[in-house]
């Protein structure tokens, strides 16, 4: 092993503690190697704190990097009127710009993501002229004259949606990636529901359209893929936006000290 | 994706006129499967015409019939009153289709014109005749847990995905489309059977459109099933995925005694798969669960499945009775 | 406890609900330039020839990096670097980076690039290669003999394909220089892996790359190894003097990041007729890529999960000419507990007892591997729990005994188990004189909620309310903390808090227990606590400072405190662990063969909760998961072109909402001293751990039929 990489060999010693977690994990060989380096024993560096605000600040919407732009070329280049979160915007794109990379490269509203780019996982979802859609696989050009909402443009203010409260008080998301999406679709499914639309659930067993049962929601919700799980989360947010039903905690705890059957219900106790 | 021209169209003949002059010119409408395997480089078109904004969206009662605008979207016909009442067959395989967002942006027309979901035909490193004449048939002989037991050829054994589609077999519809050779306003008018090929020797070709004609509308003859029907679609997840197995299925009964039966098959086949023999020997008989299974059993007998989905055999069998269980309940 | 154990939203939810949270292409860097990666066609062979010229020529294209032309690093383990050299390991190996002014021009003059090979054969099918066998722990007793002695025998063979962790976003970086001074936000479950990889790659200092990860939508073990694109990524800023940003396309994620292996296994149990395990032999085999050896912990967590006194756990590799697999949630756990857990199943019916049973007729009060004590182990509590709250008791043994019209319904169960595992963690905490807090550690936040957990418990630890408390990750700016991974995080940089907590108290104590007239005058240390905004005494709670008198009397405008946590040696005297009992019904439609996972219910021990409602999340998180495993995941390969292809979402199924029904948890707290001051595990993976064996023998109860192989399509039962 060459001498630049000494600080791999130094991992390679380890406290009993760490040798005794690699082999819990049955991590061995050269991934073993690479573990290590991650795990990481050595000294930590000075830590300043201003920089770090300073940056996140930046994260916030602020510009890195400032390198002259030169003019881009657009290859079929169209121009495109529309509006996004009630703004007026004028865009010139290449006809092979989709509405999402629109979105996210030219307005900067990067709420909307891209989780597939292909209309498998709907965390593109926007609302459309008041209809849920993929961005994905709208192109930009064919947008003229529509009027679309993302996940930015829910919020009054300060004061937000309530279905993004409600993914909040349900814990309705984990990493957060998909939620863009999750919300945006289930804003417009509480239109579609005041509608009367129907889905595959009450067209196939019937049921209400206006009120819909749990199975019913999750099948609405099916369009937007969740990786973290938080699907019964997400039907406790809809269910409460919906119909106003609230949910009670799916979990609760069992102390040792407590006498068995005699559980405390904790699950009103919030900080 | 490859650069193209984009134009929007506002009418049809403006429409048909532009792509006629382009070999490699495409319509697009929803754009739900066409971005999605322009993305792919499966599709590469020079030229796009963006046919959405014509006034083809009406669903209306003519004569007969029921009348479904190409450019409507998926989910307003599945909700259109004179579909839920008269046509419920074809609301319900709407909504076994995809997601609420793909059928929110689909068009009636497009979802005709959906192309295979084949894993060999959407990686154009792959062999595969569909995308590339004469390059072979990877599926045959790989994996093909997805696709026809019906109708394949040597050339090609992919599958149609549409679920919309298994419907409107069933359903007798009728596809009305305008191109470069006809009058102005005045249709072609293809039966849905002959809509959709079989891949034979040239699986290029999806179905019987030529290059420049564009679907106005699609006409539903009106018929008694609305009580008894039922679209069934079984799959490896409960949402949002393609069918391994679907079944369309309506009935007119007289007390228990069949007197119209419609039986169609999804997933198995390059086309909506119509059960004729199912229906024929149904028809007349008691809608009783023998009678089921023996329709079934006939129907799969001349099934042919591949390496992967020998399955789909007695899946489809118990598809189909359990279907018509479901609709004449 | 004031803040632990209670139920707190998420610090970072409104920034999630909204669309402000960044992830790492989402930042805003000046003038972009994009990055597209084209993929090899081939498995196995040479790059005889790459022509770039066409691509090269299109306006916008500004550079197209390939073997010929890119940086060479030198190499400092077999780990899989791109654009090296000509050799093609493995599909879809990243052979160039087109790198233009549009997102749209790059993909397609990646279109444009042509590449010939020398093609060779390669071996990716599972049953026809030939196995290696690695690293395994040794047998305990004699195994071979006591099964073969055994009056009651199972013995048999499950596999599980190839899974992609599929977060949902995809791997992503946006790297721009400043002289020689690199920025990369990167999707990672650890920066300073990335930061040691970069600068090694660079030959540059480790504190000239600084890597930013604040958000990171989902991993699940997929950024734990720095995967090839940041290196490219930061090569093609530097080439092109300009921020780049690469971004996989879904189809990309499936080649380049690892997965699953595959993992065939073998188990043979002898057991009495009472039910007394006798003899286990677990064996297992997963593949691997040509160029590196990947093993986890298949047949490790088996031998710590019931009293058995003869054991074996072989493990075996089969070398593939397929990229190299990695952790995914619940590593090698969930693999061997699928087959054990399966396994005693089969046994609870060839011997007539209950499952519930027969696994507490073999309890394990004592590690049965190295005979040390459980630092704490309440499994027994969550199986007697989990069965209450599940009406376990209303089962019938006998398979399609219950229905639900034409529902086959079956109830099944199995134990979950992970490690509690702790590494060193740095943290610094800054206590102002306004009363506010800043917290920060270098570890990340892939979405189980370290935000609000670290928030919560440096609320507690220094006595000030959470809303005071700024958590800061995802930083080389920060202390060295741990890659989250292995759900140690919690339990690393906890401690680490509650350690520099206790600095912070001695700093505050140091201005005011010499002055006379302070209520704390002559006080110790160990008589102290932060509570309630004060530094007071323990005993006696009215003798205290407001901690920003502290500071303002002594005139100080902070108190700043760095320190690094390291496990206790006790640990070391116990075998710490977290355990669940796993809880399912499913529904199977007995014609179609279609199942539903109706009603899960979890009881878990993992010591203490810090906050119930993310863990909840996670539990939820850990069942879906379990779903998607058993009744849906599957990477499919053509062994004819080595080339894996259903590396999509539409293809690859994971759950979906309708997928998933009513989950519940139960936590069984443990009070354990010894994993660490504040007594907590993690459990990120522990609950997906036993929830693909359970639902494979619910199926069975439900229609009679034993399904090995995953996943439980309804083609598989029919």
């Amino acid at each position: 092993m060459p001498d630049q990489f000494e600080d791999l060999r130094e991992a390679e010693e380890l406290s009993e503690d760490e040798e005794r977690l690699l082999d819990e994990l049955g991590i061995t060989g050269e991934s073993r190697r690479r573990f290590l380096g991650q795990v990481g024993v050595a000294g930590f560096s000075i830590f300043a704190m201003q920089v770090i605000a300073q940056r996140q600040a930046l994260a916030a919407g602020g510009t890195y990097s400032e390198a002259a732009a030169d003019p881009i070329s657009l290859e079929n280049a169209v121009k495109v009127v529309f509006k996004v979160n009630g703004e007026k915007k004028t865009v010139e794109v290449d006809s092979r710009m989709t509405l999402l990379d629109t979105l996210r490269e030219k307005l900067d509203l990067t709420g909307s993501k891209k989780g597939c780019d292909h209309g498998q996982c709907g965390a593109c979802t926007v609302i459309a002229d008041g209809q849920r859609v993929l961005s994905c696989l709208t192109l930009a050009a064919t947008c003229e004259g529509k009027e679309v909402t993302t996940i930015e443009g829910l919020a009054k203010g300060e004061e937000l949606h309530p279905m993004q409260s409600a993914f909040i008080k349900y814990d309705a998301f984990q990493c957060g990636y998909c939620t863009p999406g999750q919300i945006c679709s289930a804003v417009a499914l509480i239109d579609e529901a005041a509608r009367g639309d129907a889905s595959y659930v009450t067209a196939v067993e019937g049921g209400s359209n206006t009120k819909l049962s749990d199975d019913d929601i999750r099948e609405r919700m099916s369009g937007n893929i969740c990786r973290c799980g938080a699907y019964p989360n997400i039907l406790k947010a809809v269910k409460e936006v919906h119909k106003g039903e609230e949910t009670a905690a799916t979990w609760k705890f069992h102390r040792p000290d407590e006498k068995a059957g005699a559980d405390k219900e904790v699950a009103d106790e919030t900080v | 994706m490859r650069p193209f021209k984009f134009n929007s169209a506002s009418n049809v003949r403006d429409a048909v006129n532009a792509v006629s002059k382009n070999d490699s010119a495409k319509f697009i409408a929803g754009g739900t499967n066409l971005v999605d395997l322009m993305k792919e480089d499966v599709e590469r078109p020079t030229e796009l015409v963006d046919v959405s904004r014509i006034d083809l969206r009406q669903i209306r009662s003519e004569g007969d019939s029921i009348i479904i605008g190409a450019m409507a979207k998926n989910t307003e016909t599945a909700n259109h009153p004179l579909v839920k009442m008269n046509l419920p067959l074809l609301s319900q395989a709407i909504f076994a289709g995809a997601s609420p967002q793909i059928r929110n942006m689909a068009t009636n027309g497009g979802n005709l014109m959906q192309r295979t979901r084949c894993v060999y035909f959407y990686d154009t490193s792959m062999p595969c005749n569909k995308r590339e004449k004469g390059s072979g048939c990877a599926a045959k002989e790989g994996l093909n847990r997805m696709h026809a037991i019906f109708g394949w050829s040597d050339e090609c054994v992919a599958v149609h995905p549409s679920d919309m589609c298994v419907a409107l077999a069933a359903l007798d519809a009728v596809v009305r489309v305008e191109g470069p050779d006809g009058k102005e306003g005045k249709a072609r008018e293809i039966g849905f059977a002959d809509f959709h090929r079989l891949p034979a020797d040239d699986p290029t070709r999806d179905n019987t459109l030529k290059h420049g004609e564009l679907i106005t509308a699609i006409s539903i003859p009106k018929n008694r099933f609305a009580r008894n029907s039922y679209y069934l679609k079984v799959r490896d997840r409960a949402s949002y995925a393609f069918a391994l197995v679907s079944v369309a299925a309506a009935a007119e009964l007289d007390g228990k005694k069949i007197n119209a039966v419609r039986i169609a098959l999804g997933g198995v086949a390059h086309k909506p798969w119509r059960a004729s023999k199912a229906e024929s020997f149904l028809k007349g008989n008691e809608a009783v669960a023998e009678n089921f299974e023996k329709a079934a059993a006939l129907e799969l007998e001349g099934a042919k499945p591949l390496g992967h989905n020998e399955y789909k055999v007695e899946l489809a069998k118990r598809a189909i009775v359990r279907a018509l269980q479901k609709a004449v309940r | 406890m004031r803040y632990i154990g209670k139920e707190m939203s998420r610090v970072d939810g409104v920034a999630k609900v909204t669309g402000k949270a960044r992830y790492a292409s989402e930042y805003k860097v000046n003038n972009p330039a994009y990055g597209y990666i084209v993929q090899s066609e081939i498995a196995k062979g040479t790059i005889k020839s790459i022509d770039v010229s066409k691509a090269e020529k299109l306006p916008g294209v500004l550079k197209i990096l390939t073997h010929r032309n890119s940086l060479k690093v030198e190499e400092q383990s077999r780990q899989f670097r791109a654009l090296q050299n000509d050799k093609i390991v493995f599909c879809g190996q990243p052979i160039a980076l087109v790198i233009a002014d549009t997102f749209e021009q790059a993909r397609y003059a990646a279109n444009l690039v042509s590449v010939e090979y020398d093609r060779e054969q390669s071996a990716t099918d599972f049953d026809n290669l030939g196995r290696t066998q690695t690293r395994s722990s040794p047998a305990r007793g004699k195994p071979a003999e006591e099964f073969e002695a055994a009056p009651v025998k199972i013995e048999a063979e499950y596999s599980i394909p190839i899974e992609h962790h599929n977060p949902m976003e995809p791997h992503a970086a946006t790297a721009f220089w400043e002289g020689d001074k690199l920025t990369i936000f990167d999707k990672s479950q650890g920066v300073y892996g990335v930061r040691g990889h970069l600068a090694r790659s660079f030959g540059i200092a480790a504190e000239n790359v600084n890597v930013i990860s604040l958000f990171v939508g989902g991993a699940f073990g997929a950024s734990l190894n720095v995967n090839y694109y940041p290196f490219i990524t930061a090569l093609a800023a530097k080439e092109v003097g300009r921020p780049v940003k690469v971004n996989y396309t879904r189809r990309q994620m499936f080649t380049g990041h690892g997965y699953r292996p595959y993992t065939a296994q073998k188990v043979s149990i002898g057991a009495g007729s009472d039910g007394k395990l006798r003899s286990i032999i677990h064996e297992a085999a997963t593949n691997t890529s040509s160029y590196e050896d990947f093993t986890e912990g298949t047949t490790r967590f088996g031998r710590t999960l019931y009293q058995c006194p003869n054991y074996d756990s072989p493990y075996y590799l089969l070398k593939s000419d397929l990229p190299t697999p990695t952790w995914m949630r619940a590593p090698g756990a969930v693999s061997g507990a699928f087959a054990i857990e399966s396994a005693i199943d089969e046994l609870a019916y060839k011997l007539d007892i209950d499952p519930v049973e027969l696994r507490l007729i073999n309890y394990a009060e004592k590690d049965p591997d190295s005979g040390k004590p459980f630092s704490s182990k309440e499994l027994k509590t969550c199986f007697t729990r989990g069965a209450k709250k599940f009406g376990w008791e209303r089962r019938k043994m006998e398979p399609r005994s219950m229905r639900d019209g034409n529902w086959l319904v079956g109830w099944g169960t199995a134990t979950g188990t992970w490690g509690a595992f702790q590494a060193p963690a740095g943290v610094n905490i800054r206590l102002n004189n306004d009363g506010t807090v800043l917290v920060g550690s270098g570890t990340t936040d892939i979405g189980p909620g370290t935000y609000t957990v670290i928030t919560i418990i440096a609320a507690e630890v220094l006595g000030i309310a959470p809303e005071k408390i700024t958590f800061k990750l995802g930083d080389t700016d920060l202390p060295r903390a741990p890659s989250q991974g292995g759900s140690l995080t919690t339990a690393s940089v906890g401690s680490a808090v509650y350690g520099a907590a206790g600095e912070v108290r001695k700093k505050l104590l140091s201005f005011v227990d010499k002055k006379d007239g302070s209520p704390l005058f002559g006080a110790k240390f160990e008589e102290t606590e932060l509570a309630d905004g004060n530094l007071r005494l323990k005993n006696d709670p009215s003798k205290g400072i407001r901690i920003v008198d502290v500071l303002k009397e002594a005139q100080m405008a902070y108190v700043e405190v760095d320190y690094q946590s390291s496990p206790s040696p006790e640990r070391q005297n116990y075998t710490t662990m977290a355990h669940g009992a796993q809880f399912v019904e499913v529904k199977v439609e007995e014609r179609l063969g279609i199942v539903k996972v109706t009603k899960v219910v979890e009881a878990t021990a993992c010591g203490r909760i810090i906050n119930p409602l993310t863990s909840h999340s996670q539990e939820m998180g850990g069942v879906v998961w379990g779903i998607g495993m058993a009744l849906h995941e599957a990477t499919e390969i053509d062994h004819r072109y080595g080339k894996m292809m259903t590396t999509n979402l539409a293809d690859y199924h994971v759950p979906v909402n309708a997928d998933v029904h009513f989950i519940e948890t139960e936590f069984v707290e443990e009070k354990d001293e010894i994993v660490n001051e504040l007594g907590i595990k993690g459990m990120g993976e522990l609950c997906l751990v036993g929830i693909p064996a359970a639902i494979a023998n619910a199926v069975f109860h439900a229609t009679g039929k034993r399904v090995r192989d995953l996943p439980i399509t309804p083609d598989k039962l029919l």
